[in-house]
């Protein structure tokens, strides 16, 4: 069990002046589950494309697989040698089917024709390895994330695996598909075959793990045995810096009702969601993938029109058939999917952040006034305390937390009196996401309503007055969240 | 039925078939021509150039490229294939090879361009279709050509047979070529490995890039086959119409691409099959027929060919958007 599958030392590498690794030592032993963990931009990314052969480190390196030294490793030789990297976005071929992407993808070593039975044998024996079972003809498109990221290690595994990299496995799975993934995983090492897992949090998959090593500025913080870890111990490993992790002050339901949704139905969406929202309240509402959190967010913002039921926006209903409507009424949401639905990436910030309030900054002759343009951009850049090189620079350039931040100021530019927060701080770092919770505090603190919806119990249970738990499509229980622990209220999400 | 119609794999084609059916039915009551041994021999003869190019634009799609230019290319590898065979004599072998090997070099030049300058491929191919058809109208001030030689005349049959009231029917070389063409790229696409990278490269390039597939010779195989395709279809329609034209292909790029895309191939690439593709021709070619025996002015053709195109591809979206479901939450009762 402690033969070293992997043994790195003197790895540096520099990217136009800026060191992305000084130095690292790194090694993984035969079997284990290893976790791999830093803020962005703390080298984790580099690292892997070193060890798929992507890119090289600086000469001085030494790189040993198996024992064996490999003086120049290129993606061929990696994989040869049984390392195989599965990306976040799994790089699956949506268009060909489950047997194909586990069987078929490796026929270019095969000589010129498809022999498609082998690539069903290969296919339906790498699923036997890890006892699972999906119907090898349908389309991986058809396919929900979890069985997708199956199909992705079945893959690995039909190279002869002997060292699974996963990339943030667990960032769209919903708990119980975890926990399925973590079985699968700990098949493998009854295998001995290693797995690596990288994050920027600590996340599920440590519960399973052995090792834990720590990346920032791109040097080595150290190798941890898991159960000498916590979160706080953690984030202070990961950032240098102590985050607090406080409650939002005090009881808030006494300002006026603000919100007042009353029986709210949708068909194969959610059914009977009543519930209130106060002027400044933070209002979390937590629940599985599927439970139908995000499907009643939509309706709230129009996007999803209700079958029955009504809402009432102080005191008067809302009809809510558009988004439109919506936004005229004064509700915004700023979705999950920022980079799709949220931001125009080539765009400038400017831009970016007055697309909402368009027709406002119109003067007479519908012409857009330049002056008003950049006043409200500015207003709201230097309101949330966006960081940006200029106003006329492009929205990718920013860092994910930033561009959040961009998404959050383009509807605070409509005023907003209901402001829907769907998973806000889905793949940002500590501290920006930190940064994020003291926004989602000012804006409460001046009388915004804010439903802030997340499947991370520590983010809406430290952020929100009080909790709605959702379990599918209904609202099972209130909870006021200064009388919860994290713990219990995980418990009580999931609950089967 | 409905439901299972909607996940089955090749819906696409199901749908085609029962529109294709039904259109023979009624064309088949109305006009006493469209049943007839010889209305489809000439159907088949007249859409066997488009047919074939219909092959290559399919593999294009796939890939996730697209080849605008494919027009141009016949028409130079006509040009210059006619000019050799006029002034030098040759055989029809020759005459094939010829414009084949001006297709596979100009299908090259496009493949070149496409990988290297990370243009999309349909801005790269629209400049070359106008680099290609310029180049040749200014070099040959846009000359008909129709002194072929005699051996280009007789167009070779496969078998023919006269039929009791006299009249001789043939099946023709370019209708073999059609139906070869047809098997051959359906063999490519399905049990070859180069046909499966090209599906896997359509579908998610970036991964295919992680799997170590060789991209630029996948993107100068689809090209060259394209050109190949456009070369070889050049040859044939020069035969049915036995003079050279240089304006009389250029502009018929998007009736392939339409075609090709009501069969069932995804322009964003991945998707589609050669069955499909068979069966958008065919639509497309029984409508203009059709329309033609009924005695529609041929203007209003253009107007019923686009019609049933939106309408044909909007079914097929929205089917497949049905079949996935976005939002579907189980609720607890």
């Amino acid at each position: 069990m402690d033969e070293c599958i992997l043994e790195m030392r003197h790895i540096s590498k520099n990217f136009g002046g800026v060191q992305a690794l000084k130095d690292v030592q790194f090694s993984l032993k035969r079997g284990e589950i290893h976790c791999l963990v830093g803020e962005n931009g703390s080298g984790k990314s580099t690292l892997i494309k070193i060890i798929s052969g992507v890119i090289s480190p600086e000469p001085g390196a030494h790189i040993a697989i198996q024992g064996h030294h490999v003086a120049h490793l290129t993606p061929g030789e990696s994989i040869a040698r049984g390392i195989q990297v599965i990306y976040q976005d799994l790089s699956l071929f949506p268009n060909l089917t489950v047997a194909e992407n586990i069987g078929g993808t490796r026929h270019l070593r095969e000589g010129l024709l498809v022999n498609w039975r082998k690539v069903r044998s290969v296919a339906t024996e790498a699923m036997t390895k890890i006892g699972v079972r999906l119907d090898p003809d349908r389309l991986v498109r058809d396919l929900s994330i979890a069985d997708r990221q199956i199909v992705a290690i079945c893959r690995a595994l039909a190279f002869d695996a002997k060292l699974v990299i996963m990339d943030e496995p667990t960032a769209s799975l919903t708990r119980t598909e975890v926990n399925a993934l973590l079985e699968v995983v700990q098949d493998l090492q009854r295998k001995e075959i290693t797995t690596l897992f990288v994050s920027h949090r600590l996340d599920e998959v440590i519960e399973i793990a052995q090792r834990v090593t720590i990346l920032r500025d791109g040097e080595k913080v150290g190798v941890f045995p898991v159960d000498e870890l916590d979160n706080q111990k953690l984030a202070l490993l990961m950032t240098g810096k102590k985050i607090s992790y406080a409650r939002i002050a005090g009881p808030s339901d006494t300002g006026d009702v603000l919100l007042e949704v009353k029986g709210l139905s949708k068909e194969s969406n959610y059914r009977d969601i009543s519930f209130t929202l106060h002027r400044g309240e933070v209002l979390g509402i937590i629940g599985l993938l599927g439970s139908g959190r995000t499907e009643l967010a939509l309706s709230l913002f129009g996007m999803n029109p209700p079958d029955w039921g009504q809402v009432l926006l102080e005191g008067k209903p809302l009809s809510l058939r558009s988004n439109r409507d919506a936004i005229v009424s004064g509700i915004a949401y700023v979705p999950e999917d920022r980079i799709g639905q949220g931001l125009v990436m080539p765009q400038p910030v400017t831009d970016n952040v007055v697309v909402t309030v368009m027709k406002r900054l119109c003067g007479r002759l519908g012409l857009l006034d330049l002056q008003k343009r950049r006043d409200t951009a500015t207003e709201w850049v230097q309101g949330l305390g966006i960081k940006i090189p200029s106003y006329e620079a492009p929205v990718q350039t920013l860092s994910g937390g930033n561009q959040q931040r961009v998404v959050l100021a383009k509807w605070m530019a409509t005023e907003p009196r209901v402001l829907i927060l769907d998973s806000p701080t889905v793949g940002i770092d500590v501290a920006a996401k930190s940064g994020i919770y003291d926004l989602i505090r000012k804006l409460a603190s001046s009388g915004i309503g804010i439903i802030l919806i997340s499947d991370e119990v520590p983010e809406v249970l430290h952020n929100s007055h009080r909790v709605l738990i959702m379990r599918k499509g209904r609202i099972v229980e209130t909870l006021d969240a200064s009388q919860t622990t994290e713990k219990e209220l995980s418990r009580k999400i999931h609950v089967a | 039925m409905w439901r299972r119609l909607r996940t089955h794999p090749q819906r696409n084609e199901i749908f085609l078939s029962f529109i294709i059916a039904a259109l023979s039915v009624y064309l088949g009551l109305a006009t006493r021509e469209f049943f007839s041994l010889e209305n489809l021999l000439d159907v088949l003869l007249s859409y066997s150039f488009l047919g074939i190019m219909s092959a290559g634009m399919l593999v294009v799609l796939i890939s996730g490229g697209i080849d605008i230019s494919f027009t141009a290319i016949a028409t130079v590898a006509q040009y210059t294939m006619s000019l050799i065979i006029i002034n030098y004599g040759g055989n029809l072998l020759l005459a094939f090879l010829i414009a084949g090997a001006v297709g596979i070099f100009l299908g090259s030049v496009n493949g070149f361009l496409i990988h290297y300058l990370k243009v999309p491929a349909i801005i790269i191919t629209i400049a070359t279709l106008n680099v290609f058809y310029g180049l040749l109208i200014a070099v040959t001030k846009g000359r008909w050509i129709y002194a072929f030689p005699t051996w280009f005349y007789r167009v070779p049959s496969l078998f023919s047979f006269t039929t009791a009231d006299g009249t001789e029917y043939a099946v023709t070389l370019p209708i073999v070529l059609l139906v070869a063409v047809f098997v051959s790229t359906a063999f490519l696409l399905r049990r070859t490995a180069v046909g499966r990278m090209l599906y896997a490269l359509g579908g998610n390039q970036e991964a295919a890039v992680r799997m170590g597939y060789n991209i630029l010779r996948l993107r100068l195989f689809v090209y060259c086959f394209m050109g190949l395709l456009a070369g070889v279809a050049s040859v044939v329609q020069a035969e049915i119409v036995q003079t050279v034209a240089p304006n009389s292909i250029v502009g018929r790029e998007l009736e392939v691409l339409a075609a090709v895309v009501l069969g069932g191939a995804s322009i964003t690439g991945g998707t589609g099959t050669l069955p499909g593709t068979v069966l958008g021709v065919s639509l497309v070619a029984m409508m203009h027929n059709g329309l033609t025996l009924m005695g529609v002015s041929s203007y209003w053709h253009q107007v019923f060919v686009g019609a049933v195109i939106v309408i044909s591809v909007s079914v097929t979206a929205w089917s497949q958007r049905a079949g996935r479901g976005r939002h579907r939450v189980e609720i607890e009762v």
